[in-house]
């Protein structure tokens, strides 16, 4: 059961899709509203626990989304295994935020829609501004009613790009979501950031760099849709309507925020994240790279 | 055994004794006693060094005393529990140890703890960093 969508902002209503966000005020009002399922997803994989928004349950990008074994996302099986420990049913209404500008709840979005989840939205501000608001938290852990989530298998062919995807898109825009230093080849991490080991340094050819925090306001809400198009069309990275763009970063996670905006926010179809990011392509042999502050031209796509 | 080993071992069962979930516990519980900064570094944060390796910013400092026992500082936001608790973990283990003794304690201690499950092989990382900056000040200021 789908529960009605947020229609309190007129900061929504100018997105493509104003129904996959909703106001810290719509989430007040809305707590134990039957249909909807609450999910934390925090780059911190304790702070869920000291505290967080009442009626809500944990998703950890490393510990639940991933495979342990294989670089990839769980499977179908892993999948429903953990939404029906959530206590998600298919049909519900599932409201993610969390740290930093919502950045790994985007990740989290981004893979239940891997599985087709149908109606799962964000917390616009996220975690900080529940908190800033001066909102409810508490520490007591929600009665979780265990579910049947049906085993769906995950789609990689809309929203994800493999490498050899990359490859044969070449001529086609490509997005840089990483920091200024990552993008140049100074470095091959995020400043103050751990190296998950990317053995070269500088970015795919003709990939633009635009740092995916550009598209989040100081309070961490996303920007105006206005302000969006300024970073990301025409005066900005050059997107055009119909474009195909891949969106990259270092391992997928910020390039899912940057994602969201441009397929929800934007409505640009055919946007996918490279989740192999950086630190693949950085160590794959004998792929192209541009090193320093240039975009670079594109290569012959290889097909 | 000396009684640092002691402490090391004694750790390691308490985390491995337990359930994965109860793991995250406890790292939690360390987290919340990492002892506050005294007034000499919270009013000069230029004083600690960033570990660059940790996913939220954390900030140490290592002080060599007369008798060449080692002191522990840690600087970390709220907002990062999990860094806190290695931090803490580490501070527990590692404060007040006679400095040559501290060089020794064994590089590979976080990666038993049982905490890789619990907060994953990447997270885990930052407190191998912060382990091998600790022991890259005490060695330069054994030198100094």
């Amino acid at each position: 059961m789908s529960v009605a969508i947020d229609t309190t902002s007129a900061k929504f209503a100018e997105y493509a899709h104003p129904e996959v966000l909703v106001s810290t005020q719509w989430l007040a009002d809305n707590l134990n509203t039957p249909g909807l399922v609450i999910v934390e997803s925090d780059e911190d994989v304790l702070l869920y626990e000291t505290g967080h928004i009442p009626n809500a349950v944990k998703i950890d990008w490393h510990t639940d989304l991933n495979d342990p074994v294989t670089r990839d996302y769980v499977d179908g099986a892993g999948f429903a295994a953990l939404l029906s420990r959530s206590g998600i049913k298919r049909d519900d209404t599932v409201v993610i935020y969390g740290d930093k500008s919502n950045w790994w709840a985007s990740y989290a979005l981004w893979v239940f829609k891997l599985f087709g989840h149908e109606d799962v939205r964000l917390l616009d501000g996220g975690r900080d501004l529940w908190i800033a608001e001066g909102r409810e938290l508490t520490k007591t852990a929600p009665e979780i009613v265990p579910t049947e989530y049906p085993l769906i298998e995950r789609d990689d062919t809309k929203i994800r790009a493999y490498r050899d995807d990359v490859l044969a898109h070449f001529g086609n825009p490509l997005i840089d979501v990483r920091s200024p230093e990552e993008y140049s080849g100074e470095r091959t991490h995020m400043p103050a950031y751990p190296d998950e080991g990317a053995l070269r340094g500088g970015h795919i050819p003709s990939a633009k760099s635009v740092p995916w925090a550009r598209a989040a306001a100081e309070n961490q809400t996303f920007k105006s849709r206005a302000e969006l198009e300024a970073v990301y069309l025409e005066d900005g990275a050059g997107l055009k309507p119909g474009d195909n763009v891949i969106a990259y970063c270092r391992i997928g996670e910020r390039s899912s925020h940057t994602w969201f905006v441009l397929n929800y926010l934007l409505g640009l179809p055919g946007v996918r994240n490279y989740d192999g990011s950086w630190t693949e392509w950085g160590s794959l042999v004998g792929v192209p790279i541009i090193k320093g502050t240039e975009p670079g031209e594109a290569p012959a796509p290889r097909r | 055994m000396s009684s640092n080993q002691e402490t090391i071992q004694g750790l390691i069962q308490d985390f491995q004794g337990i359930g994965i979930k109860d793991r995250l516990m406890l790292l939690l519980e360390f987290s919340e006693n990492l002892p506050v900064l005294p007034p000499r570094y919270a009013e000069h944060p230029d004083l600690l060094e960033r570990v660059e390796e940790c996913q939220s910013p954390i900030f140490l400092f290592v002080e060599i005393d007369e008798s060449k026992h080692a002191h522990l500082f840690f600087s970390a936001p709220a907002e990062a529990p999990t860094t806190r608790g290695f931090a803490s973990i580490l501070h527990e283990v590692l404060d007040g140890l006679p400095a040559a003794e501290l060089l020794h304690v064994d590089d590979d201690f976080p990666n038993k703890l049982g905490l890789a499950e619990a907060v994953s092989p990447l997270r885990l990382n930052g407190m191998r960093a912060m382990l091998g900056r600790i022991k890259r000040q005490v060695r330069e200021k054994l030198a100094a």
